[in-house]
This record gives structure tokens, C-alpha cells and sequence, in this order.
């Protein structure tokens, strides 16, 4: 099987060139280089121009406090529940209700929680006597928390998950419990005995999440501040500025923004040390936190306010598109009505579940190839390589997009098919190899030694025996790829010259038109598509075996 | 000599029909083409009319219509930018784009468009360049046959009349009515077009519509005109929407303020604009336009093809046909949109004019004449010097 040596070439090429490409072509114009543009100014006075412009440093110094505040807190948040309820029913109830929220896009969690702590919003509808809304500042506080709480809100699911994943390849509960037979209480036990192991593994998860919150840009345009905004959302602004010489500073803006992420990684990479020695501090000192009970009942707090808030904020959503008109302040809509459901465009359903169909399956085929390479050289892949797999979730979007639009015309791909599933699978990829790889490598090649033995060929093995193992976790993994790639619209716009439609593409347009009963029923259906790939990818393998005992899942 | 001027006679009396025989050609050409229209896509209202215009011009002219939806029209203009970076200069993906002001000034000075093409379409002799001077001059840059029109668009205010009694009618009492109200007006953040507008409203109001600002702005009078705007929004602010910390992004977050009653006043570019968004739920059906004493900012939107269109001529087709009588009559119904044609009654024929006479506009909307005259916008060089000095001022934090 020497085509599986392609494997990790190939999917390193499918991801990186793109990125790299448009990095490139993003650093052009931002030292004045810009075929296009006949009054482009030269060199480094886009630079001068760019830090010039009113409201950069305040819009850098923004997107760093917001970016690492909401990194930091769903961090902790993530960690402290865990150290506090891992191994629980608790704990196991509060993931199943997070998980669904994985699949949500980002910008329909913002528009909920915006409808809900908005001073004409469902909150203070229900809890205070207003006749009319009171002039408060909640949506677009100056300081960015309505964005750091929206971005915590919906980064723990996905820590979370990362977290209970990488549970899994560590001797979590022997350590745990060879630290509470120290005498330690059950979450210092924890945070002593299992994150050290534990952390390593949570680093790039942690960086894509910081990456995403120091860049993001719909969040921020939905509930972040406004005066100035953060660095990202001006920088849209300059991109969409009619100015043209203006596509110059946006450039150089981009730059600034993906040295801000890079920063920022390093902070935390200092920060981590700070904290390190702390904690080998503490642990000289010999204290071991044996009555938690509070602790612990602050750690779930926090957690359950995320869940609860989130899902009010998408109930919320969901009542907007069966409303004509629901005024302040009326806890439930005054009128009903399916209208907004008749403009939910039923042709971009077909598009978008084939595109992501067709994504996560090239991404899974390529994930596989892979990881079966790895199985076969019998080695684990190197630090570097992890780092290349998140290189498209590390770099702003914006840093390459417009980059990689002039590579694709260049190429004379824009606007097919091929472009937009590549420009997919550029940001599926990582994630589906992050949701399998763990399974996959777990997996106990004994079962392998003995088909052999039993005379069956590689393939055989494989498709006979391994490949029905673990059918669960690439069919999981195959529909988080469905979800990223339903969920994906910058790149589906740049890369399809907009004439691509999707359910995403159609609700970012429509909600530019700011109808909130519109927006409300394309986030329902796009919860729904990416719920029910989830549905199938658990159902399926279910029903195939359902008579077979050793393949279903335990509990 | 004398056969110059019989040639020139010869010319004159030749050129409707070469017109026609030059319109047969590109007919002839759009047959089969399929025509990317570049246009705004948030409002279903407007996404159905350019649909049923498309269907109109497949049946008639064998012209197919795509339309591409865009949340901003720089998207559009970014990918022909971005072709023209790559080197794309034909069989572009872009074949018409609807667009005006600095988008238009800024892709013309680039020469990212093709044309002249507007003023030869068969349509051009139905449109009222004298009575509406703007549909030639796109804030006060020569549109030179690069773009042609598709309607007007003229700037109103919004209110809620179960919540204001008397709709202020002048800046004065605006700034007053505000006081009054604390926290119950705001505009859009600028640079958003319609933020950018209440400011040069204000500049035309404050200054008594000065002709300086219809000329390229000067520092002297870039500080002489705006003084009194600084002032007027210094002593404005602390009054507003939360006290002017935060503003809505754009127009559509300004009227969902409106319909959430947390404003009781809001901006417009579209006379009739409340009128259908009352009949679709949007806004509750108290709510009224007016309009400022001595006139309020008109201006128009037009259709304007890239240099690299793939299917120029059926994006001329498409254009003529947005221009016809027809077309704009529908335009102009608030069942399908509601903005203003760009046609001169006097130019039509009786039938066609018996098409705008049948129209009812709605409570919400002012007829013609409570409309009044529309002002023109300043040269495109205000509004670039307006917004970035707001920015400073206003936008940069302390």
C-alpha cells in the first residue's frame, strides 16, 4: 500500500497551499503591491497610513483583552468542571447538552444571546416591569463583555469535548486516584494528577480558540463594541471600504492581525510557565483542598449558565421564526406566522448538504490515509506536523482570504465546484483528523495480529475488521466535518465568486437585511443539518450491529 | 466644406438607425448568455422583483439571470479588483453590478468598468435628465454612460406616531426633540452610507446648503463647513441612544431598534421603505415618514458593468430592461419594492404613464410633493473627509 505514503503529503498540501498562497498574496498589497489599483501608494506608506488610521490601537488593544479574556475563561471554566464532576452523571447529562451546540454557528449563538441581554431583550422583558426599554448599554459594551461572554458560551462545548477526548489516552482515573489516596480533595487531585498529563494535548486546541476569539469577525459585529470596534471588524470595514487604496490598509491590517495571533500565542505560552510554577508552588506547600464542596458547586456554575443562557438564547431564535411581530414587551410573540420558513431557500439545502457531504468525505478518505500511514510505520507523527494540521484554524481568515481569491482566479478555478470544496476542505480537514486521530491510534492492533493470523490480507484486515471498529468514530468525525462545512461563509463566498448558495451563504445575506425572524429560521436549519448528520453518524453504525454486542457502546 | 456638412447631415440622419441596427447586434449577441447581477441581497422584497426581471428577460430575450446576493456591494467590487490583480481583464464573473456613489467614482477612477454603453440603450429615451439631474451626476461625478440609472432614492426619517406627537422637522428641533427624549435617537455608525448621509444632511442644513460643498472639499472650507456639523453632534450625542457610546451598525440594525421601541425616530433612504416593512410585521403600523423643512438628500442607484464582464451585452439587455416603463412602474409599487423611478412622465406614452398613475403607495409613505425637493449630495470628497474625521473624533476611544 504505497499510496498511503501520498496520504499526509497530499493533505498537507490540500491544506497549507492555499493558506500559504494567500498569505503571500495579502502581503503584497500591504507594502503597496497591487496590480489591480492604479492609485496604489508605495511601500511602506500603507504602513504609515495604516497606523494613522483613527482608533488602530484601541481596536488592537480590544481584540487582545477580548480575544484572551474569553480564551482564559472558558479555559478555566472548561477545567475546573472537569476537575470537579468528571466521571459524574452529572457530568455526562451537562456534555450531551452541550454537544449539540458544537454544531451551531458562532453568529447564531451571538444574535441569540444579543436578543436576550439587549435592554428591549427577552431578559428584561421577563425579569423587570419596563414599560419601555431602558437605555442601557449591554449590546456593544464599550469593554467587549457581551463578546468575551458570547465567546466563552460557545468555545466550551468545543474545550470541552477536546478535553473529555484527550481523557481518554491518559491513565486519568488511576491518577486520580493515586492523588486522592494522598489525601487531596477530588479537584485538586485533579488538577494535580491529571492536567499536567492532560495539558499537553489541550495546547492547540487552546490556540485555535485563541486564534478564532483575537480575530473573529461576525461575533463582533453582532454584540461587540462599536467605538472603535476590534481590529478584525475594522479591518472588514477597509476591505469593504469604497476606497479602494483602502484594500492596501486592510492588507497590512491583516498582516497586523496574524502578528496580534502570534503574539498572543506567545503570551500564552508565557503565561502557561507563570502558571506552572505557581502550581509546583502550591503543590510544595502541601495544602490539600479536601473540603470542595463550594469549589465544586462554583466550578458547575458557570458551565450550566453557558448551557442554559445558550440555549434560551437559541429557543429565542427559533420562536422569532414563527413570529410576525413580537414587540416590547411581550414575553412571547403577539402574532404567529410560517412566513419567514417560506424564505428559508429550500435550493441551497441540496447544495449545502452535498458540498458538505462531499467535503467531510474527501477529508475523512484523506484523514484515514493518514492515520493508517502512521499505523503502518508504527510511529507517532511529530510535533511539527500536529502544527501544520492547525495552521488554517491558527491564521485569520481574513489574513489569506482575498490572497487565495486572486490565486483561484489566477488558476481560473473560481466559481466551480472543485474551488469551493477545496476552499472546505481547507478548514474541515483539521477537524475531522482531531476528532479521529485519537480513536483511531487507540485502536488494539492485537485484533489486527490475529486476522492476519488467520490468513487475511492488509486490505482484508482492514476493511473486514478494523474499519468496522471503528465505523463510530469516523462517521463522528465525518459529520463534525459536515458541520464545519456547513457552517463555513467567507470561504464559500470567496472562493465560489458568490454564486455559490448555501444555507449559510443565504443567511448571512438575509441577515444583512436584519429581520430577525429570517435569521431565526436559518439558524434552525442550520442546527438541523449538522444535528442530523450527528444523528446518522451515531444511529447508523447502531443499527448496522445492532446484533452485535461487542460493538456497541458501553454505558 | 460642403461635404462635411453633408456628411455630418448624412451622420445625424443615420444615427437612429444605426442605434437600432447597434441594439439588433447586441440582441443578437446576449442570446444565450447568462448574466451575473451583482446586487444587495437582505431584502426578500427586492430579491423577488430582480427575480421576476430575470425571468422577464429570459423569456423575451433569451437572456439567462443570475442573481448573486451580497451582504455589502464592495464584494463585488473586491472580486473584479481581485481578477484584475490575477490578470483576468476578460470573462470576468461579475457582468453587472448595482451600485452608486464613491463605489461607482472609485471603480471609474480605477477604470475597473466598461462603457460607455448606458446612454445608447433604447430605454435612455424615457429617462428625465432634466428634471432628475442626479441620474448624470452620481454624487456629483459624471456617470459618462458608465452606469445607467434605476432609481431614485431620497433620504426620510422614520417615527413611530403612537410615541411622537410632532415629528421634529428641522436639525434645531431634532437636537431639541432629543433632549427631550433622551436615548430615543441614534443614526448609523458612518462610515455606513446612511450614518454618512444624517451627516452631510446635517452640513447641507447647517450651512444653508453652501455651493462650496458641490465642489471638491478644500481644507478651508473642509473647516469652515464642518464646524458647525462638530458642534451641532458635540451638544447631540450625550442625548442620544446610549448617550452616543454605542451606535447600530448599519440601517437594518437601526430599524430593528425601531421595532424593538428602543428608538422612537430612525433614518432612511427609501420614501417607502416603513410602508412595506409595516406590511410585512417589521415595524408596527403606527409608524409614519417625514422629512426635513427646505429638503433632504435625493440621490440615485444604478447598474454599472465591469471592464472583464463575461456577458456584457446581456447585462445591457438586462439594463434596458430594468429601465423600461414597465419595469420601473413595478419598481415603483410598494407590493414589489417601492423606489422611485428614475422616468419622466412627460416622456411616456399614455399607457405607460396610466401604469404610475394606478399606484398606491401606502399610509406610510409621503406622496411626491410632501416629499419635496431633494437636495444633491456633496462632491464624493466630503463624505471620504467627513467620515474619517468622525472617526477620529468620535470612534477612536480616549
Amino acid at each position: 500500500m504505497s499510496w498511503l505514503r501520498l496520504a499526509p503529503i497530499v493533505t498537507v498540501l490540500v491544506m497549507i497551499g492555499p493558506v500559504g498562497a494567500g498569505l503571500l498574496a495579502t502581503i503584497g498589497p500591504a507594502f503597496g503591491i497591487m496590480p489591480g489599483l492604479s492609485d496604489a501608494p508605495a511601500g511602506l506608506a500603507v504602513w504609515r497610513r495604516l497606523f494613522d488610521m483613527p482608533g488602530l490601537g484601541q481596536g488592537v488593544a480590544l481584540a487582545a483583552w477580548t480575544g484572551f479574556a474569553a480564551t482564559a475563561l472558558a479555559f478555566v471554566i472548561a477545567v475546573l468542571f472537569c476537575a470537579a464532576w468528571h466521571g459524574t452523571a452529572t457530568f455526562d447529562r451537562l456534555m450531551r447538552g452541550l454537544s449539540p451546540l458544537l454544531s451551531v454557528p458562532h453568529v447564531t449563538v451571538a444574535f441569540g444571546l444579543a436578543f436576550l441581554i439587549a435592554p428591549s431583550g427577552w431578559l428584561v422583558r421577563a425579569l423587570t416591569g419596563f414599560e419601555r426599554p431602558p437605555d442601557w448599554l449591554t449590546v456593544h459594551d464599550p469593554l467587549g463583555l457581551g463578546l468575551i461572554g458570547t465567546l466563552i458560551a460557545k468555545e466550551l462545548p468545543f474545550l470541552l469535548l477536546m478535553t473529555l477526548a484527550a481523557l481518554n489516552q491518559v491513565p486519568a482515573q488511576r491518577y486520580h486516584a493515586m492523588a486522592r489516596t494522598l489525601g487531596y480533595g477530588r479537584m485538586l487531585a485533579w488538577l494535580h494528577g491529571v492536567l499536567p498529563l492532560l495539558y499537553p494535548q489541550l495546547r492547540l486546541p487552546v490556540f485555535a480558540v485563541l486564534a478564532y476569539s483575537l480575530s473573529v469577525v461576525d461575533v463582533a459585529l453582532v454584540i461587540g463594541p462599536t467605538l472603535p470596534p476590534t481590529l478584525a471588524v475594522q479591518l472588514t470595514r477597509w476591505f469593504a471600504d469604497p476606497d479602494l487604496s483602502l484594500r492596501l490598509v486592510a492588507a497590512a491590517g491583516a498582516v497586523l492581525q496574524v502578528a496580534v495571533v502570534v503574539a498572543g500565542i506567545g503570551a500564552w505560552l508565557v503565561l502557561e510557565r507563570v502558571v506552572g510554577l505557581l502550581a509546583r508552588r502550591l503543590r510544595g506547600a502541601g495544602w490539600r483542598g479536601r473540603q470542595d464542596a463550594v469549589a465544586r458547586g462554583l466550578a458547575l456554575a458557570p458551565a450550566l449558565a453557558a448551557l442554559t443562557l445558550t440555549g434560551l438564547g437559541l429557543a429565542t431564535m427559533a420562536l422569532w421564526s414563527l413570529a410576525t411581530s413580537w414587540r416590547f414587551p411581550a414575553l412571547l410573540p403577539q402574532d404567529w406566522s410560517l412566513r419567514a420558513w417560506d424564505k428559508v431557500g429550500t435550493a441551497a439545502l441540496g447544495p449545502t448538504v452535498a458540498l458538505a457531504l462531499a467535503a467531510s468525505t474527501v477529508a475523512a478518505l484523506l484523514v484515514l490515509g493518514c492515520l493508517e500511514h502512521e499505523a503502518a510505520a508504527d510511529r507517532k507523527p511529530r510535533r511539527a506536523v500536529l502544527w501544520l494540521l492547525y495552521v488554517p484554524l491558527l491564521v485569520p481568515q481574513i489574513g489569506f482570504l482575498f490572497g487565495l481569491q486572486v490565486l483561484l482566479v489566477w488558476l481560473g478555478a473560481d466559481g466551480g465546484w472543485p474551488a469551493v470544496l477545496w476552499s472546505h476542505l481547507v478548514f474541515v480537514l483539521p477537524y475531522v483528523f482531531l476528532a479521529l486521530a485519537e480513536p483511531y491510534r487507540a485502536w488494539d492492533s492485537r485484533y489486527g495480529r490475529t486476522a492476519r493470523c488467520l490468513g487475511a490480507g492488509p486490505a482484508r484486515v482492514w476493511l473486514r475488521v478494523k474499519l468496522p471498529m471503528l465505523l463510530r468514530p469516523v462517521l463522528v468525525a465525518a459529520a463534525i466535518g459536515v458541520a464545519v462545512s456547513v457552517a463555513q461563509y467567507l470561504p464559500t463566498l470567496f472562493a465560489g465568486a458568490g454564486r455559490f448558495a448555501t444555507l449559510t451563504t443565504e443567511a448571512v445575506t438575509l441577515s444583512a437585511g436584519g429581520d430577525r425572524r429570517v435569521i431565526g429560521a436559518y439558524a434552525v436549519m442550520q442546527m438541523l443539518v449538522p444535528l442530523a448528520g450527528f444523528a446518522l453518524a451515531l444511529g447508523l453504525p447502531a443499527w448496522l450491529y445492532r446484533d452485535r454486542r461487542g460493538l456497541r457502546v458501553g454505558r | 466644406m460642403r461635404n462635411a456638412i453633408l456628411g455630418l447631415i448624412m451622420a445625424v440622419l443615420a444615427a437612429p438607425a444605426a442605434l437600432a441596427d447597434g441594439w439588433d447586434d447586441v440582441l443578437a449577441r446576449a442570446k444565450g448568455q447568462t448574466v451575473y447581477f451583482n446586487a444587495w441581497g437582505g431584502s426578500d422584497t427586492i430579491n423577488a422583483y430582480i427575480a421576476w426581471a430575470g425571468e422577464e428577460v429570459e423569456k423575451r430575450y433569451g437572456v439567462k439571470v443570475s442573481h448573486v446576493k451580497l451582504t455589502d456591494t464592495a464584494d463585488a467590487v473586491n472580486r473584479v479588483l481581485a481578477e484584475r490583480t490575477a490578470g483576468r481583464d476578460s470573462g470576468g464573473s461579475v457582468d453587472l453590478i448595482w451600485i452608486n456613489g464613491e463605489n461607482f467614482a472609485n471603480m471609474k477612477r480605477n477604470g475597473l468598468l466598461h462603457g460607455p454603453w448606458a446612454e445608447s440603450l433604447p430605454s435612455w429615451r424615457h429617462v428625465d435628465v432634466a428634471g432628475k439631474p442626479t441620474v448624470v451626476r452620481d454624487f456629483t461625478e459624471p456617470t459618462d454612460g458608465l452606469e445607467a440609472p434605476w432609481g431614485m432614492a431620497q433620504f426620510v426619517l422614520v417615527y413611530d406616531q403612537a410615541r411622537v406627537a410632532t415629528p421634529p422637522r428641522t436639525l434645531a428641533e431634532l437636537a431639541a426633540w432629543a433632549k427631550a427624549n433622551p436615548g430615543r435617537f441614534t443614526y448609523p455608525q458612518p462610515p455606513d452610507f446612511l450614518g454618512t448621509t444624517f451627516l452631510k444632511q446635517a452640513v447641507i442644513g447647517l450651512n444653508g446648503n453652501d455651493p462650496r460643498l458641490a465642489e471638491a472639499a478644500s481644507d478651508a472650507a473642509l473647516g469652515e463647513l464642518t464646524a458647525p456639523l462638530w458642534a451641532y453632534l458635540d451638544d447631540l450625542h450625550p442625548a442620544m441612544w446610549r448617550s452616543g457610546r454605542a451606535y447600530p451598525a448599519n440601517g437594518p440594525a437601526q430599524i430593528q431598534l425601531l421595532g424593538d421601541g428602543e428608538v422612537d425616530i430612525a433614518l432612511s433612504f427609501d420614501p417607502s421603505e416603513a410602508a412595506s416593512l409595516v406590511k410585512n410585521g417589521q415595524l408596527p403600523d403606527t409608524v409614519r415618514t417625514f422629512v426635513f423643512e427646505g429638503g433632504t438628500i435625493g440621490n440615485t442607484h444604478f447598474v454599472a458593468i465591469p471592464y472583464n464582464a463575461a456577458a456584457k451585452e446581456g447585462a445591457q439587455v438586462l439594463a434596458n430592461f430594468l429601465l423600461s416603463p414597465e419595469a420601473q412602474a413595478r419598481k415603483q409599487d410598494p407590493r414589489y419594492w417601492g423606489s422611485f423611478t428614475v422616468l419622466a412622465m412627460d416622456k411616456l406614452t399614455a399607457n405607460d404613464r396610466a401604469r404610475f398613475d394606478a399606484l398606491d403607495l401606502g399610509a406610510a409613505t409621503l406622496s411626491a410633493a410632501e416629499l419635496g425637493k431633494a437636495l444633491g449630495e456633496p462632491h464624493a470628497s466630503w463624505m471620504e473627509r467627513i467620515e474619517v474625521e468622525w472617526a477620529r473624533r468620535y470612534a477612536a476611544g480616549q
